[in-house]
């Protein structure tokens, strides 16, 4: 592909040489971003930010904003925003509260700790934040009030509907096997944790050897075997990197004697067990990896993103793109929901101001990301990442003692500080 | 010559569309027979694009559409490509962000059986079709916003003809190209009309018409001035209807 005359010369190969690997060259400068930041807390904070046991809470604490940023992104990327994410997990999560506290146990004779009262908890929340969702949409969409206006009205009403039904008490403790969600109360055991790895990475070689062998079929130039090769090992070794970290977070022993104690057993001597993927972090992967076949290979997802870069375009193409906005922000409302069963999961209560600023959060973490508010533009991986810059920030300076107005003054600052790089980098390249 | 003994393609007859209380287009009846070519000509602001996009689905107006002699409804985009109308706007309306081949099946996507959408397959056909209309087309991976205006033009082209159009509707077509591809758009015409396909041709340039219209309709203030046989008039007939308003011969008689 490169022309013949450019090939004599070592800057254009070398950028040939990450060109034939065909990597998004903003996702990279966002991961390099990251690994300095966390190299960085490392050297400040004598080797305490990159032990198992702070990355496992660094992952656990980013799911909640992750898994909404998922959504946000094609929110934004339609053209519009949503103000009410984090009024929304908080009605998700007093509903769910209500129902797991009172209503199941109480109204409905469950009983305390029914093994069927997290199931029927976590579907009646999906519902009522896929309809609130809905609803935000229809109005949006249909009614043509600015989603802005709409979303900020959300804002004010849905955080008072969660003080009303709960009277602005603090719910709980919340269903034991619901509490399982949360983080660290659920986690897959070392054994399934590699066993998920293995699959993964199973699946990602595989999507990446037949999209190559659908574009060679077709007689299309493909990328060298070697930068396959390449690329195939990053994600192998990332993928299951990942895990042999969250593996390496050890149950303390008491914790794990106890958890013998309880079954009516005795822990044999010397037995260490690492806690591997939480539950949760299993919900973030299943969100990402499901929405990122949407983006990309489903006409939903072409739609969203038709519709942000032109939206007449889309609408003479045939589109509907009025109930594409009530689909789109229905699937927002079901995030919500799942990032409500996470944060409340995750505190074993019910608080009165769970998800507070998080709509700002998960503006930022999809914005950092890559999400650009004009529309047209984003991923859903450049949001989780977002959200993990955001998170490392955050606990990285209250490690170091970083005093709390300056950390939020740095996050600010970062926030504006990182879409200034993005306008200059698609100037540079000019996308 | 084109038969115009059969059943028109289209008619539509009557249309007024209002804005407000601004009748961009005012009881206009035009028709369009199978392989003919009608200029729809005017000033800016004389109504021809308004009365094409009730046509396409873009605008709602009163008065009737029939197809192949039948009536029928077109009150969205949709409904008009499901009656194998396809239409290139004078915007192009492309997503920008987009590359060519999203856009050309943009709302009609080749899907795996799984229901997926089948990039690879969709470039293919991409691929053989811009080979056809522009055949130094390379840029298959980058979004529209890095084409030029013909290559971006050629893109918008490719998306009507590829769907087996039997009316087409182009909407100055050649205004952002250069002489070679105005020639090109040409030709294409030519290949069209020979296949059957009516085309309603919106175009400023009076020489143009002349040279790849049969019959042209001329509109003035939302109204129709009059339709006319391209061979029987000259270029001057034609700017005296768009510029008076007034049919050929009428100031004679």
């Amino acid at each position: 592909m490169a022309h013949p005359t450019s090939q004599g010369l070592p800057a254009q190969a070398s950028r040939n040489w990450l060109q034939k690997l065909e990597l998004d060259m903003r996702l990279l400068g966002m991961i390099g971003a990251f690994v300095l930041l966390c190299i960085g807390f490392d050297l400040f904070t004598d080797g305490r930010f990159l032990t198992p046991r702070n990355i496992f809470n660094l992952t656990i604490q980013t799911v909640s904003v992750a898994i909404m940023a998922c959504g946000m992104v094609f929110v934004i990327v339609t053209r519009h925003i949503d103000l009410s994410v984090g009024a929304l997990l908080a009605t998700c999560s007093a509903i769910m509260a209500m129902t797991q506290t009172q209503i199941l146990p109480y109204m409905l004779d469950f009983g305390l700790n029914h093994p069927a009262t997290w199931i029927i908890t976590i579907l009646v929340g999906l519902l009522a934040g896929t309809i609130i969702g809905a609803f935000q949409g229809l109005l949006i969409g249909y009614l043509t009030i600015p989603a802005f206006i709409v979303t900020l009205g959300g804002f004010l009403v849905w955080r008072n509907v969660a003080w009303y039904l709960t009277g602005g008490q603090t719910i709980g403790p919340l269903d034991e096997n619901f509490r399982r969600l949360g983080g660290i109360n659920g986690t897959l055991g070392e054994t399934w944790s590699w066993v998920l790895g293995v699959v993964l990475t199973i699946a990602a070689l595989w999507v990446l050897w037949t999209s190559r062998q659908a574009r060679a079929r077709h007689g299309f130039v493909v990328k060298p075997l070697w930068a396959q090769g390449v690329l195939s090992a990053i994600f192998a070794a990332a993928i299951l990197g990942f895990v042999a970290i969250l593996n390496a977070y050890e149950i303390p022993s008491r914790r794990l004697e106890r958890m013998f104690e309880a079954r009516g057993e005795v822990m044999p001597e010397g037995l260490t067990m690492g806690y591997g993927v939480p539950f949760s972090v299993l919900i973030l992967i299943a969100v990402a990896i499901v929405l990122t076949v949407v983006a990309r290979r489903t006409r939903f997802g072409r739609y969203i993103f038709a519709t942000g870069g032109n939206p007449d375009a889309a609408e003479l193409s045939g589109i509907n793109t009025r109930k594409l906005t009530v689909k789109v922000f229905a699937l927002m409302g079901f995030l919500c929901t799942l990032s409500a069963v996470v944060a409340s999961a995750r505190l074993a209560n019910h608080s009165n101001d769970i998800g507070t600023l998080d709509e700002l959060r998960v503006i930022a973490a999809a914005v950092i990301g890559g999400t650009a508010l004009s529309g047209g533009l984003g991923t859903i991986y450049g949001a989780v990442l977002g959200a993990l810059i955001m998170q490392a920030l955050q606990s990285g300076m209250a490690m170091v003692g970083v005093d709390a107005p300056f950390q939020n003054i740095v996050v600010g600052a970062v926030l504006v500080l990182a879409v200034l790089i993005d306008i200059l980098y698609r100037k540079k390249v000019g996308a | 010559m084109v038969d115009r003994s059969g059943t028109p393609l289209v008619q539509m007859r009557d249309i007024s569309v209002a804005f407000g209380g601004v009748k961009a287009v005012d009881h206009v009846s035009v028709d369009l027979y199978p392989g003919e070519v009608v200029g729809l000509l005017g000033h800016n602001g004389a109504g021809k694009s308004t009365l094409i996009k009730v046509l396409s689905g873009a605008y709602q107006g009163t008065g009737e559409i029939l197809i192949d002699g039948k009536p029928v409804e077109i009150t969205n985009p949709r409904d008009a490509r499901a009656n194998n109308i396809e239409t290139i706007y004078q915007t192009l309306a492309l997503a920008d962000n987009l590359d060519a081949t999203s856009n050309l099946f943009l709302g009609r996507e080749l899907v795996t059986p799984m229901g997926l959408v089948d990039d690879a397959a969709m470039e293919a056909e991409c691929r053989k079709i811009m080979g056809q209309l522009n055949p130094n087309f390379q840029k298959f991976h980058e979004p529209v916003s890095a084409l030029s205006g013909g290559q971006r033009q050629s893109v918008a082209i490719a998306r009507a003809v590829y769907f087996n159009a039997r009316i087409l509707i182009m909407d100055e077509p050649t205004a952002a190209l250069g002489p070679h591809e105005t020639q090109m758009v040409a030709e294409l015409i030519q290949q069209l009309k020979a296949q059957g396909i009516g085309i309603f041709l919106i175009d400023h340039d009076v020489h143009s018409v002349m040279e790849l219209c049969d019959r042209a309709s001329v509109m003035k203030n939302g109204q129709l001035v009059g339709t006319v046989n391209i061979p029987d008039v000259t270029d001057d007939d034609l700017l005296s209807m768009i510029i008076l308003g007034k049919m050929p011969g009428a100031s004679a008689a």
